[in-house]
C-alpha cells in the first residue's frame, strides 16, 4: 500500500451548538482512517482537518452524526493551467525552431548540389558536425518522443513516440553508419538522412504546438462556466459586512448581494427582492423575479434590487459545480461511434511498425538499386507518416466542443452516447403538463349568463372553492386574488367525486362542477352547453355555476401552453421528427392541446407509472424514441426512453437525472439539444473518415505502392509535415462546431 | 547471403512485434492497498498494471507530470469514470471496481493501463 500524502481539508459544518457538538465532530473526523488532526472552530462553524483522507469521507463522518458539512474551497482557477498550457507551447515551439535552424539549411543545400560525398574521408568532420547537430536536434528537440517510445516498449505498449523514435531514429543511425563505416553500404545507397531527421522533429513539434493551441479553444465551455463564479462575497458576520474569498463562504451564512453583482453561492432570499439574469446558466434570456423564499443560484447575476439571503450550498455541491462536473465528464466520455476507432488505436501501432518491417524487405527483395537506400526511405515514410493521434483526436475532440456548446445553450448532455442516440431518433415523445403547458392552470374564460357580472361568478366560485385543494380549486382562488374579487366564507362544503362542489355561500346555495353535478340538482343550462364543447376544443376544463338552482354561468380552468411550444414542434418536424403526446389528462383536453401545436399523435388518459410501457410499445413499433418530461414524474419513462430529456425551469433541477437536461423550462431545447447532437456526431463522423482515410492512402503511398506505375516515393519530409496537419485538421475541424448556432 | 540474412531478420523482427506487443502480458507491477499513487509521465501510466480488491472502494492518486495534451484526462470507459488530470498536481480517482479486467486510457487511447480487480 502507498502512502497518500497529508493534506489540509477545510470544512463548513452547521448544526453546532455547544462544545459538546464540537468534540464530537472532532472525534468523529479523527476517526477517519488518515486524519493526524482535526480542529472545529465552533464561532467559525468550521473544521480544518490534516491527513490523507479525502473530502467525501470527512463529510460523510459528519453526517452520520447527523450534522452538516460541506468541503470549503472555490472552483479551481484555470489561469494554472493555461499559464502550464502556454508554457508548454512555448517549449514546442522552442523545439521546432532549433530542429528548424538545423535541418532546414541542409535540406536546402541537398537539392542545390551544396553537400559534400558522403564516404569520402575528406569529408568525414564535416559530416561528423553535422551528424552531432542532428544528434543534438534528437536529444534536445525530440529526446520526449525517445523517452515516451523507450518506456512504452518496457510496458509492451507502442504508441506515437514509438512511430516518431523509430522512423527519425533509424535515419540518424543509418547516416551516421555511412559517415563513419561506408564500406558497409554499397556505394549507390551512401547517403546521409540527417536532414529528414532533424526537419521531421521540427515539423512534429510545431504540429503539436498548434494542435495545442486549437485543443484550448476546445474547453472554452468549461472556462467559461469556471469564470461565472466571483471571487469574493460580501458576508454578513457579527452584524457586519465584509468581503471574504469565496472559498470561505460558510453553510448557513448570510450574505449580501447589490445591484449587477454575480451571486456567489446557492441560497435562499432571506431578505429582499430582485430580477436575477439566470441565462449563463439556463439560456432563458429573461430576468426572473425572486423575492423571499426563492432559491438563488451562484454564477448567475442580480439586476435591479439588493438582498440577503442565505448560503444553502458551497463549494462543490453548488449547481455551478454540479453542472461543470457534468459537462467535464461527458466531454470525457466515448460513444459506440468512437469505440471502432478505440479498437483500432490498439493495434494501430504494432500493425504498422510490422508494415515498415514489409515495406524494408519488399524493397530489398524487389526493389531497384540502390535498393537499401529505396527500403530505408520508404520504411521510414511508413513510421513517420502513420498518425494514430488523428484516430484517437477524431471522437473525443468533437465531444469536447459539442458538449460545451450545448452547455451555452442551457443543454446539459450526460454523455456521449446520448449524443450519438440523438442523431438516429425517429419520434419525440412530449409529457404535457409543465412540458408543453406551462403546469399550472388559469382560469382562461369565464362566461355569465344574463342578471350576473364576471367578477360575481368568480366571486362566488373562489368562496365555495376556499374548502378544496383540487389544483383546479387553487386556480380559481388564485384568479380571485389576482382580480381583487371578494371572497367569502363557505358553509357546508362538500366534495362530490367526479362531479364537482357543493356548499352554501352568503346564504345562497351554490353548485360548481360538470353536466353530471348539475344534471343530479336539476339545473337547467340551458345554451351553456354550446359555449362549454367549444371551451373544451380549445384545452380548456369548463365548469359550470349554479346559484339557488339555477345556472350563473361557466368558470373554464386551463393549463396554458408555453408560448414557444408551437415553434418547437415545427423545428421538431423539421428534423424529421415525429411529435407524440404522452398524458393522463382526458382526450379531448389533449387533443385539443395537440392541435394547437401541431402534435401528430395523442396518447391519452395513461396513469404515470404506465407511460414507461407506452413508450416501451412505441419502441416495439421500431420507433427510436426521445422522451421529454419533468425528470421527476416522468423518470422511469424518460430511463426506458433512447435518449430521456428532462425539462427544467430554473436552474435547480435534478441534472443527474437524465441523459440529457435542460435548464431552460421551454420546449425550444428539444430541438436545439438534438440539432447539436446531430452536427456533433456528424462532425466526429467527418474526423474519423478523414483520419481513417489518411491512414489507410497515406500509409500504403508511403509504403511505395504507387512507385511501380509513376515511379512517385514520398519524401519521409513532406509525410513528417502531413502528419503533424493531419491531428491539427481534426482538431481544428471540431473548433468548427464552437460556431453552431441552433 | 545478404538478402537471406536481412529477410530472416525481417521476419523474426515481425515476430517479434506480435509476441511482445500483443501475446505477451506485462507483469503485475502492483498489489494493491487501497491507496495507489499512478505517476503520468513520458507517455505512460506507471504503474499501468494495477491489482485491486473487486467490490472495494479504491482511491488512485495520479501525479501528471507530462504537458502534452494527451495525459490532461484519464478515463476508465467500461466503469463511465473519467478525471481531469491537472499538471504536476495529484488527482485523486475514488472508484469500486467490480471483478474484472478495467482498462484506463488517456482520451486517445495512448496511455494505457489495466485496473485487475479480483
Amino acid at each position: 500500500m502507498t502512502a497518500a500524502p497529508e493534506h489540509l481539508t477545510r470544512l463548513s459544518i452547521t448544526g453546532m451548538h455547544c462544545a459538546g457538538c464540537v468534540s464530537r465532530v472532532e472525534q468523529a473526523l479523527k476517526n477517519v482512517p488518515g486524519v493526524t488532526e482535526a480542529n472545529v472552530n465552533l464561532a467559525e462553524r468550521t473544521a480544518s482537518v490534516a491527513g490523507s483522507a479525502n473530502a467525501q469521507q470527512l463529510i460523510a463522518a459528519v453526517q452520520a452524526i447527523n450534522y452538516q458539512a460541506a468541503e470549503l474551497r472555490g472552483l479551481e482557477d484555470e489561469s494554472k493551467k493555461e499559464a502550464a498550457e502556454y508554457a508548454h507551447y512555448r517549449g514546442l515551439l522552442r523545439k521546432f525552431i532549433v530542429a528548424a535552424i538545423v535541418g532546414a539549411p541542409l535540406m536546402i543545400a541537398e537539392p542545390l548540389g551544396l553537400m559534400p560525398h558522403v564516404g569520402v574521408p575528406a569529408t568525414l568532420p564535416f559530416w561528423l558536425v553535422v551528424g552531432a547537430a542532428t544528434l543534438f536536434v534528437l536529444v534536445y528537440a525530440g529526446g520526449h518522443f525517445f523517452r515516451g517510445a523507450w518506456k512504452s516498449f518496457l510496458g509492451h505498449n507502442a504508441n506515437m513516440d514509438t512511430l516518431i523514435a523509430l522512423g527519425t531514429g533509424t535515419a540518424w543511425v543509418y547516416s551516421i553508419l555511412v559517415v563513419l563505416w561506408p564500406e558497409v553500404v554499397p556505394s549507390t545507397a551512401r547517403h546521409a538522412y540527417f536532414e529528414a531527421a532533424a526537419i521531421i522533429i521540427a515539423l512534429i513539434n510545431l504540429g503539436q504546438a498548434l494542435e495545442m493551441r486549437a485543443r484550448g479553444k476546445t474547453s472554452e465551455a468549461i472556462k467559461r462556466l469556471i469564470g461565472l463564479q466571483p471571487k469574493t462575497a460580501r458576508v454578513v458576520r457579527d452584524g457586519k459586512e465584509l468581503d471574504v474569498p469565496i472559498e470561505q463562504v460558510g453553510l448557513d451564512e448570510t450574505v449580501r448581494v447589490r445591484p449587477g453583482e454575480k451571486i456567489p453561492v446557492d441560497g435562499e432570499i432571506i431578505d429582499g427582492r430582485s430580477t436575477i439574469d439566470e441565462s449563463m446558466l439556463t439560456g432563458e434570456p429573461l430576468p426572473v423575479e425572486k423575492q423571499v423564499g426563492d432559491a438563488v443560484t451562484g454564477g448567475t447575476i442580480n439586476k435591479s434590487g439588493t438582498f440577503l439571503f442565505k448560503a444553502t450550498r458551497i463549494g462543490a455541491d453548488t449547481a455551478l459545480a454540479r453542472i461543470i462536473e457534468l459537462v467535464r465528464r461527458a466531454q470525457a466520455s466515448k460513444p459506440a461511434i468512437g469505440r471502432l476507432a478505440d479498437k483500432i488505436s490498439a493495434v494501430f501501432v504494432p500493425t504498422v511498425l510490422i508494415i515498415g518491417v514489409l515495406t524494408f524487405l519488399a524493397w530489398f527483395n524487389l526493389g531497384p538499386a540502390p535498393r537499401v537506400s529505396f527500403a530505408l526511405v520508404a520504411t521510414m515514410t511508413v513510421l513517420i507518416i502513420a498518425c494514430p493521434c488523428a484516430l484517437g483526436l477524431a471522437t473525443p475532440i468533437s465531444i469536447m466542443v459539442g458538449v460545451g456548446k450545448a452547455a451555452e445553450y442551457g443543454i446539459l448532455i450526460r454523455n456521449g452516447e446520448a449524443l450519438q442516440q440523438a442523431g438516429r431518433l425517429t419520434a419525440v415523445v412530449l409529457d404535457k403538463t409543465g412540458t408543453v403547458t406551462a403546469g399550472r392552470p388559469t382560469v382562461t374564460t369565464l362566461v355569465a349568463v344574463s342578471g350576473f357580472e364576471e367578477s360575481e361568478l368568480l366571486s362566488i366560485a373562489a368562496s365555495l372553492e376556499t374548502g378544496s385543494e383540487h389544483p383546479l380549486a387553487l386556480a380559481i382562488v388564485e384568479a380571485a386574488k389576482e382580480r381583487g374579487a371578494s371572497v367569502s366564507a363557505v358553509e357546508d362544503f362538500d366534495a362530490i367525486a367526479g362531479h364537482g362542489v357543493h356548499g352554501r355561500v352568503g346564504g345562497r346555495d351554490v353548485l360548481l362542477g360538470n353536466d353530471k353535478l348539475m344534471k343530479k340538482f336539476n339545473v337547467a343550462l340551458s345554451e351553456l352547453p354550446v359555449r362549454a364543447t367549444e371551451l373544451a376544443a380549445q384545452a380548456q376544463t369548463p365548469m359550470y355555476l349554479a346559484v339557488d338552482s339555477k345556472a350563473a354561468g361557466i368558470v373554464a380552468v386551463a393549463d396554458p401552453i408555453k408560448q414557444d411550444s408551437k415553434s418547437a414542434v415545427a423545428r421538431m418536424h423539421a428534423l424529421g421528427l415525429k411529435v407524440i403526446l404522452l398524458t393522463g389528462d382526458n382526450r379531448a383536453t389533449a387533443e385539443a392541446v395537440a392541435k394547437q401545436v401541431g402534435i401528430d399523435e395523442v396518447i391519452a388518459e395513461v396513469l404515470p407509472e404506465d407511460k414507461a410501457k407506452k413508450v416501451e410499445a412505441l419502441q416495439a413499433r421500431g420507433e427510436c424514441v426521445a422522451m421529454v418530461g419533468d425528470g421527476i414524474n416522468d423518470a422511469p419513462a424518460l430511463a426506458q426512453a433512447d435518449v430521456g430529456y428532462a425539462i427544467g425551469t430554473g436552474t435547480d433541477v435534478a441534472i443527474e437525472s437524465a441523459d440529457v437536461t435542460l435548464m431552460r423550462g421551454s420546449l425550444a431545447g428539444v430541438p436545439d439539444a438534438i440539432a447539436i447532437s446531430k452536427a456533433t456526431v456528424r462532425n466526429i463522423k467527418q474526423n474519423l473518415f478523414g483520419a481513417f482515410i489518411y491512414n489507410t492512402l497515406g500509409i500504403p503511398v508511403a509504403a511505395g505502392v504507387l512507385f511501380p506505375f509513376t515511379g512517385l516515393l514520398l519524401n519521409p519530409v513532406i509525410a513528417g509535415a502531413a502528419m503533424a496537419m493531419s491531428s491539427v485538421t481534426v482538431v481544428s475541424n471540431a473548433n468548427r462546431l464552437r460556431f453552431f448556432r441552433a | 547471403m545478404d538478402l537471406i540474412l536481412t529477410n530472416l531478420t525481417g521476419l523474426l523482427a515481425i515476430g517479434f512485434i506480435v509476441w511482445w506487443f500483443w501475446l505477451s502480458t506485462p507483469r503485475l507491477e502492483h498489489v494493491a492497498g487501497d491507496v495507489i499513487d499512478i505517476m503520468v509521465a513520458d507517455g505512460v501510466y506507471a504503474p499501468a498494471r494495477i491489482e485491486v480488491a473487486a467490490g472495494r472502494p479504491v482511491r488512485l492518486r495520479f501525479l501528471r507530470q507530462d504537458a502534452t495534451p494527451c495525459a490532461e484526462k484519464v478515463l476508465f470507459d467500461d466503469l463511465g469514470v473519467a478525471a481531469d488530470l491537472a499538471l504536476n498536481e495529484t488527482t485523486e480517482v475514488t472508484l469500486t471496481p467490480p471483478a474484472g479486467e478495467h482498462e484506463f486510457t488517456c482520451q486517445m487511447s495512448m496511455y494505457r493501463g489495466r485496473l485487475i480487480a479480483r
